[in-house]
């Protein structure tokens, strides 16, 4: 269906749109790495995609650090320049800013930690901790990857932060302010106090099991009573300082289990150490019986192990990142007595005017007053195209300018505007959407009841036969039966799992979407940019092929995007564009979706066919049978008329992806529907479902965002419901989804609302996730097998009163071990590609 | 063996010295970046300036 000519990158320094486009270019820029685009440009040197670029490599090796590019071998960069200008960094040198954000350790000596943009391998780590060799006058910089921040020291005598934040963002790392918020915060201590319990914990394991290897040899070679009592009572000392430490959130778990009276892994557990410790203490006191404090620290370490393992995988630093200000831009240039200052959004009240320059986002809902341009609110209503505005006319926050600076007159800012609505509604849908309860505490749970329903049965009966190792025998039981390995298996293989699509640049936040995964249910797909490439191209072109210089060259004029594609399509094909360009006169866009000019004394017309028909041009049979055909699959004809004669018919279309019917079909056999959401016109949906055989039931058009939310909520309320979208636009319909699966804008972004990213495109990726899924599931049902008969075996001795201290320590390590075992080889085969 | 009577309780001091070096390590925030400082060891110190490669 395309032309492998046409599919060209776009001659312009939107290196967003060049690393969508596929492309046939072979050079690669020196610093960014990003196809040097080829065509009527060329740049001095062609070892750069830009000047931008060149100047930051320039800087980067002028300062001796060249083995940068030696490290950085997959080189993603933002191209340098593309982040904030230089005006806007003059903010950093603001007294009142340095106060907010910066601490001062003397007088000249100040530090911040600023959030950078685009810090994405070991390269960037190295080549920022050399700062202080690049910016003299900075003393230290320290790098966090994880978070993507740095932490700077600079002397203010020497140097400016506005200076150091200039070279960041020649780098090409955008530098921001951290606003240090309560909740990221709160996060942060949380995660410390969690890691205290594991090292705590961890500790008091390791000496408590030396201890106990100590009393084991003692019971076979002998040993002398006093010092078994020592060891006896230094074990307990450990032991209880482990359950009063560590183990204390199990214990507070499992009360609150029991308030809600809701059967939880927490409860068994809590019982078992708390029963384990008592008895064990009176053993220790009183010289008779076993003691269990080794077991008992170890369960502790090991249950807490597991669930930090858990918790660094669902920790994101993206969750602290907030809808609103990632849709808004951060600065604008606002007037004031008849001047623009770039000022921060955060600023901008109701009524304030600014100037939206081209390619610009909106910061708020608002009136132009000045200026007309085209403008893209895809973000809001998934439209493709873009809609021309002039004064009087309303733009909304978070939609893009596309050709022209506008001044528009605020209306609505902050969380009034439209996006920030809809940003509301995204924190709804994330927070009121149910939790489903773990696999594994449900089994648990169920495991719990068992387990009391034996250990009393066990001391019920020991009472009656044996009174004196009742206490012993249901306290060894409890302690055997404590689901150890049950509560790694979980978590540990889903760990495996996860790290295992993250090599595949699948990035998932959250173990449970695996398990969502592995059923069946709807897939809804949003169409542009995931069936689609989101981009109009010229695919065809029948008639005269003289004239496509003269026609890109009247296309360039416009900022219609089928004029746009048109002209760059058209201007690959022939760099001689430029020659035409000067015989081009009056040139005259009209509001019934033509342009028309004057070409060496002919009228040129180009456009849609009611245009040529308005112009009495004829000869448009002539290509009746390819349009015909062309409209059949959706595709857009354009006619072309010189002097009132057609003489050729270009086909515009947003195309299909190449893999999607393959991945659509795979999906379908593996037992989900699919259908599509999106906000583009009904009857481009209904073509798109049609090529893909989606039945027309399941391809909804014209879709506000509002109303995908609407659809897939429903869809929630009794089946798995996944949503694959734009990470940016439907951000609503991803969080409320039972699983959101962001396609494209950046990962750190799309995950705050999606807990799935795919870096790469298509939908390739949808068929290796399910396939994982699966695959994970059954290793998690096979350790549960596992562990659960080890555990079965356990209570059987146990209740029996077969068990000795020695047995327990050899088996509650063999069944983790199996555990362990099953989840690290998880099978791999779930990544191969889709046959055919 | 009546020596533990003395050992024991010394190692288990020094064992609760590291526990709480840990805590304060981990309280200060030093184990808050996992992922960065692995990779710090691993740049090499070389003569930055005889480094050319353009």
């Amino acid at each position: 269906m395309e032309s492998p000519i046409l599919d060209r990158p776009k001659l312009s320094n939107d290196h967003a749109a060049l690393q969508k486009t596929k492309r046939d270019v072979h050079l690669q820029c020196r610093h960014c790495g990003l196809p040097i685009p080829s065509g009527p440009w060329t740049w001095a040197a062609q070892d750069f995609c830009c000047s931008g670029c060149e100047a930051a490599y320039g800087l980067i090796t002028g300062s001796g650090l060249g083995a940068y590019y030696e490290m950085a071998r997959e080189r993603r960069l933002n191209p340098a320049g593309e982040g904030a200008r230089r005006e806007r960094l003059q903010w950093f040198d603001d007294p009142d800013f340095l106060a907010k954000y910066a601490r001062r350790s003397s007088d000249c000596r100040f530090s911040i930690r600023l959030a950078l943009s685009g810090i994405h391998c070991a390269a960037c780590v190295w080549l920022l901790e050399k700062l202080p060799q690049l910016v003299p006058g900075v003393n230290a910089a320290r790098v966090a990857w994880a978070q993507s921040t740095i932490d700077l020291e600079w002397n203010t005598n020497a140097t400016q932060l506005s200076r150091i934040a200039e070279v960041l963002n020649n780098l090409g790392y955008s530098p921001n302010p951290i606003n240090e918020d309560s909740t990221r915060k709160a996060g942060q201590r949380e995660n410390r106090e969690q890691l205290i319990r594991l090292g705590v914990a961890g500790a008091a394991a390791g000496n408590n099991m030396l201890i106990a290897a100590a009393l084991y040899l003692g019971m076979f070679s002998g040993m002398a009573g006093e010092i078994e009592q020592l060891l006896r009572l230094a074990s307990a000392f450990v032991g209880v300082i482990s359950l009063a430490w560590p183990g204390r959130i199990f214990l507070t778990g499992a009360i609150a289990a029991l308030r809600t009276r809701t059967p939880h892994m927490d409860l068994p557990l809590a019982l078992g150490l708390f029963l384990g410790t008592l008895g064990s203490i009176a053993n220790a006191v009183r010289g008779v019986g076993e003691v269990y404090f080794d077991s008992i620290s170890v369960l502790i370490f090991v249950l807490l192990l597991g669930r930090w393992i858990q918790s660094r995988q669902q920790r994101s630093a993206a969750d602290a990142i907030d809808l609103l200000s990632r849709l808004t831009p951060r600065w604008t240039l606002r007037r004031t007595d008849d001047r623009f200052v770039e000022v921060p959004v955060a600023l901008l009240r109701v009524d304030d005017i600014v100037q939206v320059r081209a390619g610009e986002t909106i910061p708020f809902d608002g009136i132009v007053v000045t200026g007309c341009g085209f403008v893209d609110e895809s973000v809001l209503t998934g439209e493709s195209v873009a809609l021309a505005k002039q004064v009087g006319d309303q733009v909304a926050a978070g939609t893009q300018n596309l050709r022209s600076a506008l001044e528009i007159r605020a209306l609505a800012v902050g969380i009034q505007t439209r996006i920030g609505r809809v940003a509301a509604l995204v924190e709804d849908a994330a927070r009121s959407k149910p939790k489903i309860v773990q696999w594994a505490d449900r089994i648990g749970g169920q495991f719990v009841v068992i387990v009391m329903i034996i250990a009393l049965l066990t001391l019920l009966y020991w009472s009656w036969f044996e009174p004196s190792h009742a206490i012993d025998r249901t306290m060894a039981l409890l302690i055997v039966a404590c689901p150890c390995a049950l509560a790694m298996a979980t978590p540990l293989a889903i760990a495996v799992a996860l790290a295992q699509a993250a090599r595949h640049r699948i990035l998932i936040k959250g173990g449970d979407v695996l398990q969502r995964l592995s059923g069946t249910g709807t897939v809804w797909l949003d169409k542009t940019g995931t069936l689609t490439r989101g981009q109009m191209q010229m695919i065809d072109w029948y008639g005269d092929e003289k004239v496509q210089p003269i026609v890109a060259a009247i296309q360039s004029q416009s900022a219609h995007p089928i004029a746009i594609a048109m002209a760059r399509d058209l201007s690959n094909l022939s760099a001689r564009e430029a020659a035409f360009q000067s015989q081009i006169a009056s040139v005259e866009q009209t509001s019934l979706g033509g342009i028309q000019a004057v070409y060496a004394g002919k009228i040129v017309q180009i456009g849609h066919r009611h245009f040529v028909e308005n112009a009495r041009a004829h000869g448009l049979d002539r290509f009746a049978e390819q349009v015909s055909r062309w409209l059949a699959d959706g595709v857009t004809p354009v006619y072309v008329a010189v002097d009132r004669d057609v003489v050729a018919v270009a086909g515009v279309c947003d195309p299909l992806r190449a893999d999607v019917q393959q991945s659509l079909d795979e999906i379908r056999r593996m037992g989900w529907s699919v259908g599509i959401l999106s906000g583009d016109h009904r009857q481009i949906v209904a073509q798109v479902a049609k090529q893909l055989t989606i039945p027309a039931n399941l391809a909804n058009g014209e879709l506000m965002p509002e109303d995908k939310v609407r659809l897939v909520q429903r869809g929630c309320e009794n089946q798995t419901v996944v949503m694959i979208g734009d990470g940016v636009n439907d951000s609503a319909a991803l969080a409320a989804a039972s699983v959101g699966i962001a396609v494209r804008g950046g990962a750190e972004t799309s995950l705050a609302a999606a807990p799935v990213y795919f870096a790469q495109e298509g939908l390739r990726d949808m068929v290796r996730l399910i396939r994982l899924a699966r695959t994970t599931m059954r290793t998690i049902r096979w350790n549960f097998a596992a562990s659960l008969s080890y555990n079965v075996l356990a209570v059987g001795l146990a209740a029996t009163g077969h068990i000795s201290p020695l047995l327990a320590a050899v088996l509650m390590p063999i069944s983790s071990l199996s555990v362990v075992c099953i989840s690290l080889m998880l099978p791999r085969d779930w990544s191969i590609d889709i046959p055919g | 063996m009546s020596v533990l009577f003395i050992a024991l309780p010394i190692a288990l001091l020094l064992g609760g010295a590291a526990v709480v070096a840990f805590v304060r390590a981990a309280r200060s925030g030093q184990f808050d970046d996992l992922e960065t400082p692995p990779l710090r060891m691993l740049f090499d110190d070389r003569d930055e300036h005889s480094d050319k490669t353009c």
